[in-house]
């Protein structure tokens, strides 16, 4: 019988432990440098423009807008077959990272999605982590 | 033409001709076929081989084991994986290993069974296997197939620049035409059960089933079995092999991958073609030929404007009338041999973009564009709206 259950982040795994514990809490965690004030994402151990490994861990307000979009309708995946059509997007978070996500909660999401839409992350929970899904604001 | 560079010229080519094998043959043994084939095409020997270049795309028997599987011993070895795009990256560096005096004769090879094993490249869900890693634990959780990727591309290049289903469409039909002139994509497109093998029209594609949003059915490549081989060779050995030479005028390579802010209507293109038409001394408004990786309609889009075709978000406008037909009389042609839309898509299918653009230049394609004496292929691997490689190789005769 395959696993019809949705993947999820495995550990351990050093780069992303952190932000995949704080979201147990509903926290979405970035980076940023304290050198030189870049925003690094996905979560890693040294700032992506100027190499410091001097980090801080920020909450994010969850709020942004999508920088792009598709309606997947077909994926032979045991879990995903089950879910499409879904949304898959691209958000960017207000502080400035962007994340791979699926918008929720739309009647017709091939009527209402659109480019720059304003979403708030909505959390689904899976035990040891939760997933962050977005919702439209 | 004044040629600037001759470091190293394709002298062998085959494109393995069956697109559905029926689990009769390996990976390796498409591979070692179309090996023979190409040496002999080049009128060379598996014993002149001194370069092997593999992107141990087949398991067991490639990479590291490749020679040991043909039973050569090359002194320069190459494993660049770089999905469908590593055979430009492969190219890109037989020239420089040849043009440093390193080997005399390379062989690239491709072999794969992707239909007979039923492997859904474009719509298996996440990557498969295990291990933890920062990419899988930030990319697997949301549904991200393949064509996804592609699809998050469509959109926003549609949404930046006004580009229209329709005109991705016109990408398709074109690609189709110039299949059904080649024999060998039209028994593909039959072997592989296509539904109608016939030309199609823009209301053919934008009609079809939607696969992910705003790609169709058309919109996207084939799955097939299949393979080749490619042999490159120094100035010397190739004054005496079977066909004119055509030479690697220019090589660049680069990845792109997703960061906070990008856009990702540009592709790792943007990098790699300017490097390879600077070192040809040629401009791609010179190109007879686009040999340009044909996955997704949007990858074409995509990739002739960061080639360097037209400008940023002018691909729409660009492609429309039929422009990029054989005979349109305009430069370039585009993907002659009917691409990986309608004819050649193992999922990996940048070994056959070199083995047209050589077909154009020796005059036997069977869409030929008359006296093509420059071509461009560009390979693009990996997902366009993520992590992704594209290599850039400028081929011209003498």
């Amino acid at each position: 019988m395959p696993d019809a259950s949705r993947p999820l982040p495995s550990f351990p795994e050093p780069d992303t432990q952190a932000f995949w514990s704080a979201t147990a809490a509903h926290e979405l965690r970035y980076q940023t440098c304290r050198a030189c004030g870049s925003v690094v994402f996905y979560p890693r151990g040294h700032c992506t423009k100027c190499g410091s490994r001097e980090l801080d861990s920020r909450v994010s307000r969850g709020e942004g807008s999508v920088y792009t979009y598709t309606i997947v309708r077909q994926n032979g995946h045991p879990f995903f077959s089950t879910q499409v059509p879904y949304v898959l997007a691209l958000v960017d978070l207000d502080e400035g990272f962007r994340i791979y996500s699926n918008v929720i909660g739309l009647d017709d999401p091939g009527r209402d999605m659109q480019v720059g839409m304003r979403v708030r992350v909505a959390w689904e929970d899976h035990g040891e982590v939760a997933l962050p899904l977005f919702r439209p604001a | 033409m004044a040629l600037k560079e001759r470091d190293a010229a394709i002298v062998g080519i085959h494109e393995f001709p069956l697109r559905n094998v029926e689990g009769r043959m390996t990976s390796a043994q498409i591979k070692a076929a179309s090996a023979e084939r190409a040496l002999a095409d080049a009128g060379l020997k598996w014993s002149d081989v001194d370069a092997l270049y593999d992107a141990s795309e087949a398991g067991d028997t490639t990479g590291m084991a490749l020679a040991e599987y043909f039973g050569i011993h090359p002194r320069v070895l190459d494993t660049t994986a770089m999905g469908g795009s590593s055979y430009e990256f492969h190219a890109s560096h037989a020239k420089r290993d040849i043009g440093a005096g390193r080997a005399k004769v390379a062989l690239l090879t491709y072999g794969s069974t992707a239909r007979s094993d039923s492997r859904a490249i474009g719509t298996g869900g996440g990557r498969a296997g295990g291990g933890s890693s920062p990419l899988r634990n930030m990319e697997v959780s949301w549904g991200q197939t393949l064509i996804a990727s592609y699809a998050l591309v469509a959109r926003r290049h549609m949404h930046q620049y006004g580009t229209t289903p329709e005109q991705l469409a016109e990408i398709a039909v074109v690609t189709r035409a110039h299949a059904m002139r080649n024999p060998e994509a039209v028994k593909a497109m039959t072997d592989l059960r296509f539904r109608d093998v016939r030309e199609i029209t823009v209301e053919d594609v934008v009609k079809g089933r939607m696969i992910a949003d705003p790609l169709h059915l058309l919109d996207c490549c084939m799955i097939s079995d299949g393979g080749g081989a490619v042999v490159i060779a120094a100035p010397e050995v190739a004054a005496g092999c079977r066909h004119k030479p055509a030479w690697i005028l220019g090589a660049g390579e680069a990845v792109g991958y997703s960061e906070n802010g990008r856009d990702i209507t540009v592709s790792a293109g943007a990098q790699s073609a300017p490097l390879a038409f600077a070192q040809a001394g040629v401009r791609p408004g010179q190109c007879d030929i686009a040999m340009m990786y044909d996955s997704f309609t949007i990858t074409v889009m995509t990739l002739l404007e960061d080639v360097g075709f037209c400008g940023k978000g002018e691909g729409g406008a660009f492609v429309q009338g039929g422009r990029l037909r054989f005979d349109s009389g305009t430069k370039p042609a585009l993907n002659t041999d009917g691409g990986g839309l309608s004819s050649n898509h193992p999922g990996m299918r940048g070994i056959f973009l070199l083995i047209e653009a050589t077909r154009q230049l020796r005059g036997d394609s069977t869409s030929q564009v008359p006296g093509a004496a420059l071509a461009v292929a560009h390979g693009n691997g990996g997902q366009l709206g993520g992590r992704h490689a594209g290599a850039t190789i400028v081929l011209g005769r003498d």
